[in-house]
């Protein structure tokens, strides 16, 4: 009965790689919506026109770089019909018309048809011999004619451009590449750079005339020769013109559709008529067009999420980087390079090496990068680029790449060009660089996930992602995949922590089931990555409505208490400020000596950890302790941890502010409160900085005049000194600003993330801007988390110890005598 | 031959929960799944022998609370890459009721 029900029908026009990638993901996400026909002007499936280049070179075949075969299609049930043009779309009738006149009516329909090759109009363009270079007829009619003949002009010294004069030249002609203007590539490249270039290419056998105006195309029955501006001519069997793109439109706009230098679409990749789609070169987003496919397949995925109607993803534009397929010379290139009166630049000049790096920074930010010769930290610099990551801490190793950072391992990323194919990149699985390359390169792998299912590496702990995505970028080189796209939340989605806090918002979804269902989550309860990162974010979102799942909760969050090794438990009571009493020691005395605990130790965080507790004795435990006035100290939490203090003026000689009295406030109001990690904080009454202020998430540093506020620092696995915040005069400023900062963090950290990594990730201006700058806003930021502390202030020791909260958590469910 | 012993009544259990059975030979973790399937496993991890009961589940795995290690709870099997077995015993709910039988290696040792 099911299969009578009539499908919506999806119709594509342009069998491509935006179109294609847009069709996948769409069955990905309802893979029986839609009946699918395909339309594309080309005799074949679909191919990775990316690696056309290569194969012009000769280092790939035709069979090589093919995506979907005929046979794909058939196994999806989708229509392909090859080798035919859509000639016209009647908006009407709904339908779509071909060159042979056939009418195929859609209920949605997709443009994907892509661009073509500029054509300059120049005397004798028509001639055989002269031909584009966008697709594998192209390529045929190249290798051809260079079995036939000699010589070769290619107009264009752009990326296209360069790499059709490797090719050609790699097949034997001789190669001469005409440029208008003085530098190569200089959408991508300085001067400099271009110059670097041009040289090496040049000690290959290519040959430039620049800055050159060709004139015309000269020859009877093909072309014979080229003529330029300043009267000069040069023999040609061969003309490549590779002077642009112009996005492919034509179609659209005699459909009577909104078309500018592009199709013109919305952030949900709709045209002006809601029911036809545009994804791929042809479209004009936020006025940008886009001539390289990592946006493209950004486009898809979000086309592919409306299609599928679901309806909220949106597409924001994309910054692309470059890098150019010519076997032997590493060229990178991204963003904006161009000089101008608010950038600065960091430059390195290696002439003996052949290196040249220039990265462009614009309010302490990277916004450009070209590197030549070194580019192994192209994908470094580019994620820090689109990131917006605030630089200014590293500015002077910059240049030098992450390998030179030293940063501990926090961007965990090193040069893999280097190692040799022995150095092992997976401690945990023993699996060597060589292993992955060959893996890639055989298997044909293109994501993290292929190389883990089929290597192992990095499928374990996990600190080596970053050496296999460099791999990995380095294999691939030019080819699409190893654009950096946002990381998936965990293996079930491939949804960003971002894109699952915005839409919990944004569809009001109050349930850990209703954002996996509403998000499509892969896998039937998630899994311990992903469940205590959305019972966080709905905690977080939804104060006093959402209801903690306990089991969704790691061990110790939801025992309220350290699992140890041996599945015993540690328990650390709450000393305000690290201030305790002669009561309070007695009763951990007590407690300690009645349940025969074995020891007792002094934290780090300024107080007293009973350690090996058995789990069943935990509520009595804690019956005794809450009895002598102690709570929980949360010191298993992702939450408020511990607030250390020196004493301060009350004391010291050297204090100039009551560093404790300030320390139990803050803990006062914040304890109980979660965040994505935990949170320490520590008060210090002078700059001697005694309670080790300066390495805390928020550390406050007393001085005469008031109080110095720092944060996102670490001392774990990381060591990172703080930021400084700003500088308040009174005790009820420092607790407003830290409690907004905490408050800000909790919205948009993403789980697990500390706030040293928040900071890096959103930049400490931005932060400041929103937690100092803004008046309204911090007041704002402090009475939302006024507002979730209420709901959060009960001591969950107490409701398990004497209102007999989770039960049955802490018994046995039976015990059997004999088995 | 499989004696069949009452432990408790399933409600007793949370969903995507787990409760313990103590018995001479050691701890066994009984688990509940979303669809009040239940399964009965030793509560040790192959890895260091942490305790699996006090592990997230999801569908019909656990993760163990030390070291991250997926165990299939049908089988006792860690999910690859991870390697190892833990003991499995059979576990059943009628009317409500679990019910657990031991087999001889556990209840031996
Ligand atoms: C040689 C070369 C090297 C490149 N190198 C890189 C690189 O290193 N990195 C990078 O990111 N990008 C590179 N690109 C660009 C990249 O290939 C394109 O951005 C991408 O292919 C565009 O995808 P699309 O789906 O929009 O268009 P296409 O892949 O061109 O697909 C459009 C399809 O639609 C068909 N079509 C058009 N009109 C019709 C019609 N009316 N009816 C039916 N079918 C129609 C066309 O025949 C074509 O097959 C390169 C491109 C070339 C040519
Ligand atoms: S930080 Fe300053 S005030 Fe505090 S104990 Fe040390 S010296 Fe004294
Ligand atoms: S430093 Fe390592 S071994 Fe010591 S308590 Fe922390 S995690 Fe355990
Ligand atoms: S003991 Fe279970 S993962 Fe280590």
């Amino acid at each position: 009965m099911l299969d009578k029900v009539i499908k919506q029908k999806l119709v594509v026009i342009g069998n491509g790689m935006a179109g294609i990638r847009t069709v996948e993901a769409l069955l990905e996400r309802a893979p029986d919506l839609y009946d699918i026909t395909v339309f594309g002007s080309e005799p074949y499936g679909n191919y990775n026109r990316i690696l056309l280049s290569p194969v012009l070179a000769g280092e790939k075949t035709v069979d090589d770089i093919m995506l979907n075969t005929v046979e794909w299609y058939e196994d999806n049930n989708i229509t392909l019909r090859k080798g035919e043009t859509i000639t016209m779309i009647d908006r009407r009738t709904c339908e779509v018309v071909t060159e042979a006149g056939d009418r195929v009516p859609y209920d949605r329909l997709l443009i994907a048809t892509g661009s073509n090759p500029i054509m300059l109009p120049l005397p004798g363009k028509d001639l055989p011999g002269v031909i584009g270079f966008r697709d594998i007829h192209d390529v045929d009619r190249m290798i051809k004619a260079s079995t036939d003949y000699r010589n070769a002009v290619v107009i264009g010294g752009g990326l296209l451009g360069l790499e059709a004069a490797n090719g050609l030249m790699k097949r034997g002609m001789n190669v001469t590449v005409v440029h208008l203007l003085d530098t190569l590539m200089e959408r991508q490249l300085d001067p400099v750079a271009g110059g670097l270039l041009r040289k090496s290419l040049e000690e290959r056998g290519m040959v430039f005339k620049m800055p050159a105006q060709t004139q015309a195309i000269l020859g009877e029955d093909r072309v014979t020769g080229v003529r330029f501006g300043d009267g000069t001519e040069l023999a040609a069997d061969l003309v490549v013109m590779a002077v642009g793109i112009r996005p492919n439109f034509e179609l659209a706009k005699k459909a009577g559709l909104h078309c500018e230098r592009g199709i013109v679409v919305s952030d949900t990749m709709q045209t002006y008529d809601g029911r036809i789609y545009a994804v791929g070169e042809c479209v004009q987003h936020r006025r940008q067009v886009y001539g390289l496919v990592a946006p493209l397949f950004e486009q898809a995925k979000v086309c592919a999420n409306h299609l599928a109607m679901k309806g909220f993803a949106t597409y924001d534009g994309s910054v692309t980087s470059t890098k150019l397929k010519v076997t032997g010379i590493d060229l990178f290139s991204a963003g904006d390079f161009a000089p101008g009166p608010d950038k600065e630049e960091i430059v390195l000049q290696d002439a003996n090496r052949g290196v040249y790096k220039r990265i462009i920074l614009k309010d302490k930010k990277i916004v450009g990068a070209v590197l030549y010769g070194d580019t192994i930290d192209g994908p470094w610099y580019f994620q820090h680029l689109r990131d917006g990551t605030d630089v200014s801490h590293m500015r002077e190793r910059l240049v030098f790449g992450a390998a030179n950072l030293g940063d501990g391992g926090v961007s965990g990323q090193n040069s893999v060009a280097a190692m040799s194919d022995e150095t092992e990149i997976c401690g945990c699985n023993g699996v060597c660089k060589g292993a992955i390359v060959k893996a890639i390169s055989e298997k044909k792998l293109f994501t993290l996930d292929d190389v883990r299912a089929h290597t192992k590496a990095s499928s374990s702990c996990g600190s080596c992602t970053g050496l296999v995505e460099q791999v990995l970028a380095f294999t691939l080189g030019g080819d699409y995949s190893a654009a950096p796209k946002v990381k998936p939340l965990c293996k079930c989605t491939d949804h960003s922590h971002d894109d699952v806090r915005r839409v919990i918002v944004e569809q009001q979804l109050k349930t850990i089931p209703a954002v996996m269902r509403f998000m499509e989550w892969k896998t039937l309860n998630g899994c311990h990555s992903c469940r205590p990162a959305l019972n966080y974010y709905l905690l977080a979102t939804w104060p006093g409505e959402y209801r903690d799942d306990q089991q969704s909760r790691f061990i110790n969050e939801r025992v309220h208490a350290n699992i140890q090794k041996d599945g015993t438990y540690s328990v650390v009571p709450r000393m305000w400020g690290g201030v305790t009493t002669p009561r309070e020691l007695r009763a951990i005395a007590d407690v300690a000596e009645k349940f025969n605990i074995p020891t007792v130790k002094v934290t780090g965080g300024q107080r007293v950890d009973l350690l090996g507790v058995k789990k069943e004795d935990l509520p009595a435990v804690w019956a005794d302790l809450n009895d002598a006035g102690m709570v929980s100290g949360h010191a298993y939490a992702k939450g408020l941890r511990t607030v250390k203090t020196c004493v301060g003026s009350e004391w010291c000689r050297f204090g100039t502010q009551d560093s404790t009295g300030l320390g139990i406030k803050l803990e006062k109001f914040m304890w109980g409160s979660w965040t994505p990690a935990k949170v320490k904080l520590a008060v210090s009454g002078c700059p001697r900085n005694c309670a080790e202020a300066t390495c805390k998430d928020v550390g406050v540093v007393c001085v005469d005049s008031g109080y110095e506020i720092h944060f996102a620092g670490a001392a774990g696995l990381h060591i990172k000194g703080t930021e400084f915040l700003t500088k308040v005069e009174s005790e009820d400023e420092a607790l407003e600003v830290i409690v907004a900062l905490t408050q800000l963090y909790r919205e948009e950290g993403w789980y697990l993330e500390r706030m040293y990594k928040w900071c890096d990730r959103v930049g400490l201006e931005q932060i400041r801007k929103r937690v100092v700058d803004d008046v309204k806003n911090r007041k704002a930021l402090f009475e939302r988390f006024a507002y979730s502390q209420q709901f959060s202030q009960s001591d969950p020791w107490a409701e398990r110890a004497s209102r007999g909260v989770d039960r049955n958590e802490f018994a046995p469910l039976a015990e059997l005598e004999l088995a | 031959m499989t004696q069949w012993i009452e432990i408790g009544a399933l409600d007793e259990i949370p969903r995507l929960g787990s409760r313990v059975v103590r018995t001479p030979g050691g701890n066994i973790a009984v688990f509940r799944t979303e669809s009040d399937e239940v399964f009965a496993l030793d509560d040790r991890c192959p890895h260091k022998g942490g305790p699996l009961s006090q592990g997230i589940v999801h569908n019909k795995r656990v993760t163990c609370p030390l070291h991250n290690f997926v165990i299939e709870l049908a089988s006792g099997q860690a999910v690859a890459p991870d390697e190892g077995c833990t003991h499995t015993h059979p576990a059943k709910v009628e009317n409500g009721t679990v019910w657990l039988a031991l087999r001889q290696a556990a209840a031996v040792s």
